[in-house]
């Protein structure tokens, strides 16, 4: 069975770390903070300028001067603190945001990823997204393994306009988990969802990737 | 001393076409992130001054009814240099029909860029967009990350200019009379930049105290950089109001 978009969401949680400075991106990658380990100690980034996010405030507690990246209001934890958009983009070019999680409409073998257009559509534009796969030490994908209609995502080479380039280092989506091998310049997959068979992520693969000796069933 | 204090936004701007610094094409940097943060009566007052042709600094556009959705509706923005334009249906129209320019810039890259223009620095390398249609047509050299010195690999970095205005529009939390400036919660966003980068700066805010009532530890932006305060009530609009259960 292929994974719930909370299942994926879980399979991400666990590559955060105690003490580890992350960013979310907006959409699916927010679950992952409702699966923050107990006890656990992670730190959440948003680009707008606060490093600490707490969690969504009560009607009484809604401030307009306090929201995240996808503009909802939420909350400052203890300890929290404010910068301008300049320093919270240093932070993340400079090597400081240990993770970050984000989705991708394509990837490519080599680990390009194209998120922000589709050519002929409208144009939203790019956000925070170019900076934050070009600076942050670990950048993990969540998504479909598949598009809606159907078509791989994880394909040779990007058919969109990219958000850049060889950045992606692990893939979580709904049928297995990709990981980015520096040495062989490609993915290699080291678990499968429950039920999930290799021969099924192959054919819903057009990269070329590599199988890992040993593939772990991920834990449901 | 110069009186910057202003009474009203109309105010603020009314003699700035006299000055020069309001024109037909002038370039206008405006704070903000979203609806957060941004200077509402200022936009308005901009508005009313019936400009036009403006190139807009902003990282968003407002939305239909809010923010520079206003300067949309009436067509006095002729470009918009921003990082996402987001939900608003009137600058998708324009933009589609042709009537818009829109030139993306990443958002770390957008903030640098106005930090540099005020800061004196003409550009900068940034491993942000290397490789991107982005890139296309700016110079692309290799560079180890200053972090990984000596170790680490090359990669592609690309040329980005510093940006500088005509006006600033800025918004912060509380300003005294010489124009030094606090911000607030996410609210600072671009303003501390763009209060920086033009060469005239009014800066709206919801309180305004006397010289010497902020600790100076505690200033954000020196009030050299402002030219003008204006003290306004905000309507403190929110796109998306999310809240926990109680």
């Amino acid at each position: 069975m292929p994974l719930t978009r909370d299942q994926i969401a879980r399979r991400a949680s666990q590559e955060l770390q105690d003490g580890f400075i992350v960013n979310l991106g907006i959409g699916m990658p927010t679950l992952v903070a409702n699966h923050i380990p107990q006890g656990m100690d992670v730190w959440l980034q948003s680009e707008n300028g606060l490093l600490g996010i707490g969690p969504f405030p009560t009607e009484q507690d809604v401030d307009a001067d306090l929201i995240n990246a996808g503009k909802q209001t939420i909350t400052a934890r203890t300890g929290a603190s404010y910068f301008s958009s300049a320093d919270s983009f240093a932070m993340i070019r400079g090597g400081h945001i240990d993770m970050c999680i984000l989705g991708a409409m394509e990837i490519s073998e080599r680990g390009d990823i194209a998120n922000w257009m589709i050519p002929g559509k409208m144009v939203k534009g790019m956000g925070g997204a170019m900076d934050l796969v070009a600076g942050v030490n670990k950048v993990v994908v969540m998504m479909e393994h598949v598009s809606r209609k159907g078509a791989p995502k994880i394909v040779p080479k990007c058919t969109l306009p990219l958000t850049g380039r060889a950045c992606i280092d692990m893939i979580v989506s709904d049928l297995c988990v990709l990981e980015f091998d520096g040495d062989k310049g490609r993915f290699v997959m080291t678990e499968l969802a429950p039920g999930v068979t290799v021969d099924e992520v192959k054919d819903k693969t057009t990269a070329q990737i590599d199988i890992a000796d040993e593939v772990r069933t991920i834990e449901v | 001393m110069v009186e910057k204090r202003y009474e009203t936004a109309v105010e603020s701007l009314a003699d700035l076409r006299e000055l020069g610094i309001i024109h037909d094409g002038m370039t206008v940097m405006v704070g903000g992130f979203g609806l957060c943060g941004i200077p509402e009566h200022l936009i308005r007052a901009l508005r009313d001054t019936g400009v036009t042709d403006i190139t807009c600094i902003s990282n968003n556009a407002g939305v239909d009814d809010w923010g520079l959705g206003l300067l949309l509706k009436t067509r006095q923005i002729k470009k918009m240099v921003s990082s996402y334009v987001g939900e608003n249906a009137i600058f998708e129209k324009q933009f589609l029909d042709g009537d818009l320019e829109v030139e993306f810039n990443p958002q770390g890259t957008l903030a640098e860029r106005i930090r540099a223009g005020g800061a004196g620095i003409p550009g900068f390398y940034t491993p942000s967009g290397a490789g991107t249609p982005i890139a296309e047509g700016k110079d692309t050299r290799n560079f180890q990350r200053p972090s990984d010195l000596g170790r680490g690999r090359e990669r592609a970095y690309i040329l980005e200019t510093g940006l500088y205005a005509d006006l600033s529009l800025v918004k912060a939390h509380r300003a005294d009379a010489f124009g030094n400036l606090q911000y607030r919660m996410t609210a600072r966003n671009f303003n501390p930049m763009m209060a920086t980068a033009a060469k005239f700066v009014v800066a709206e805010v919801e309180d305004i105290v006397a010289t010497g009532d902020f600790d100076a530890d505690q200033i954000h932006t020196p009030g050299s950089y402002i030219d003008r305060i204006v003290r306004t009530v905000s309507e403190r609009r929110i796109e998306q109001r999310t809240v926990s259960e109680a």
